[in-house]
């Protein structure tokens, strides 16, 4: 096994710096819908500005390098231990890069350890597989956006929102709703319905990991993953909450088996920054994408 | 129309804007976020203007240029190159958190704007329109297109106990753009369209 961390490092960068091609053109259709010259067009304007050059400058689109989260697919016979220490290796690494912002602090005292190194910080899940290739996938969430996640339980009878898919549309725009633009709208939503309190959160993210338009096979998730576009887009929230055409580029969301007794519907909201790569290792050759 | 603001603002220039309005700052700001807040409002405010003895070299810096000045809700990623800090990625952060602590530092410093996203609430919103000052909204997410705005950091105070992201950065901006979303005159983009966007829900789920 060989060391990845400078692979790792340019994943960071990349991550960091270069915003997926299926969100960038998703802001560009976002902006053809907005009034000329209002506030919500000068928003996704900037935005693409801002993308364009930190893509050139190689810099981080936001300084809110956010929580980084490492999904690690690994063949039989790698070491995880050593695979994380790596990874935290290259998070150190590219902290001295500016790709990222010291941003581990102290839970109480508040205090920066400066490097991005932490107790239980960055997240690394581990999951073994078949294939004879390392992949792994990178996403930064980022503080404001991560802040307007919300978990429900249902029933919940202020939003009316029994056991059912009526109940997970309820649940979902109530949370865009409270997000406002606090999130930095335009976002994304992972919604994820069933687990346990923690496996349902992790789960809601991991929707986010999926390309910009890309539907749940079951037609009838399918479906309300489209519903809950429209109807949040309806609000009228708008770019930044400054109001306008559009508050979020897509939702995607997925279900888990639950208890009888609990019925958890979790929505990861991911802001407009909605930075996540990926990349691949088989024998000596690294591919991003 | 572009309003150009220039630190330190009058309080004409602050009544001339209206929610909607983009601006552009230049002059010197001050970064500042929850440990900054909590840290002015306990030290300089709770106090009544007399820190302790330690304390008093920033207060007087603030107390002159935060008179007519502005504050930005930012946790930068900063470089250090041949030992002179500069930006390299500087949007704004979540301002909501600092709406316990925003109407005494306008109040106290006779500040003018704050700069930040996602807007504040009542108190912050009572502050400017009685003590005649505005929230710019600048658009969350662009930290290199601000970044390339500051265009000298001139000083950074305490960056030991607070870290990089909660420190007060001393920066000359030019051209900062943002959006007026709350305004002198009690107007709030914000208010505005939360109360449209829980109406729409309303009618959404209404079965």
């Amino acid at each position: 096994m060989h060391d990845l961390t400078e692979a790792f490092v340019e994943l960071i960068r990349r991550t960091s710096t270069d915003l997926p091609a299926d969100m960038e053109q998703a802001l560009r259709e976002a902006r053809e819908r907005e009034a000329a010259g209002s506030a919500a067009q000068g928003a996704l304007d900037t935005m693409l500005v801002n993308t364009e050059m930190s893509r050139a400058k190689s810099r981080p689109i936001c300084q809110d390098t956010g929580t980084p989260i490492f999904e690690v697919h690994y063949p039989v016979g790698w070491s995880t231990r050593k695979l994380a220490a790596q990874i935290k290796q290259a998070v150190t690494i590219a902290t001295e890069k500016s790709y990222l912002r010291p941003n581990a602090v102290d839970a109480i005292s508040g205090d920066n350890s400066g490097d991005n190194s932490g107790v239980e910080f960055p997240t690394i899940h581990f999951h073994e597989w078949d294939e004879d290739a390392i992949q792994v996938d990178l996403m930064l969430k980022g503080g404001g956006c991560e802040n307007v996640g919300a978990q429900y339980s249902l029933p919940n009878a202020q939003l009316k929102a029994g056991r059912d898919l009526e109940g997970v549309r309820r649940a979902a725009l109530d949370a865009v709703v409270k997000a406002q633009g606090q999130g930095c709208a335009p976002g994304v939503l992972g919604i994820a319905v069933g687990g346990d309190r923690g496996a349902s959160y992790a789960f809601s993210k991991q929707q986010l990991f999926r390309p910009l338009g890309d539907r749940n096979p079951d037609p009838e998730l399918a479906a309300l993953e489209e519903t809950i576009k429209d109807q949040a887009n309806e609000l009228g929230i708008g770019p930044m909450g400054f109001g306008g055409q559009t508050t979020v580029l897509d939702v995607q969301m997925d279900t888990m088996h639950r208890l009888p007794a609990s019925f958890f519907v979790s929505v990861s909201y991911m802001c407009w920054a909605n930075r996540r790569r990926s990349m691949t290792v088989r024998g000596e050759e690294v591919t991003y994408r | 129309m572009i309003h150009k603001l220039t630190v330190p603002i009058s309080d004409e220039a602050i009544e001339a804007l209206h929610v909607g309005d983009q601006v552009e700052i230049s002059g010197v700001i001050f970064t500042a976020r929850d440990a900054a807040h909590k840290y002015m409002v306990e030290q300089f405010i709770k106090t009544g203007g007399n820190p302790p003895e330690s304390e008093w070299p920033l207060y007087e810096l603030l107390q002159d240029k935060l008179n007519g000045g502005v504050i930005y809700h930012c946790g930068p990623v900063v470089a250090k190159d041949a030992g002179q800090w500069h930006f390299v990625a500087a949007g704004p952060t979540t301002s909501i958190r600092e709406e316990v602590y925003q109407d005494l530092v306008i109040e106290h410093f006779n500040l003018k704007g704050v700069i930040g996203k996602g807007g504040m609430g009542p108190r912050t919103l009572a502050a400017c329109q009685k003590f005649k000052a505005v929230y710019l909204h600048a658009v969350g997410g662009a930290g290199t297109l601000i970044a390339e705005r500051v265009v000298e950091v001139e000083d950074v105070h305490k960056l030991k106990e607070f870290g990089v992201p909660e420190a007060f950065w001393q920066i000359r901006v030019e051209g900062f753009p943002a959006v007026v979303t709350m305004d002198s005159h009690g107007a709030s983009i914000h208010a505005d369209v939360a109360a449209q966007s829980e109406a729409k829900l309303q009618e959404l789920v209404a079965a």
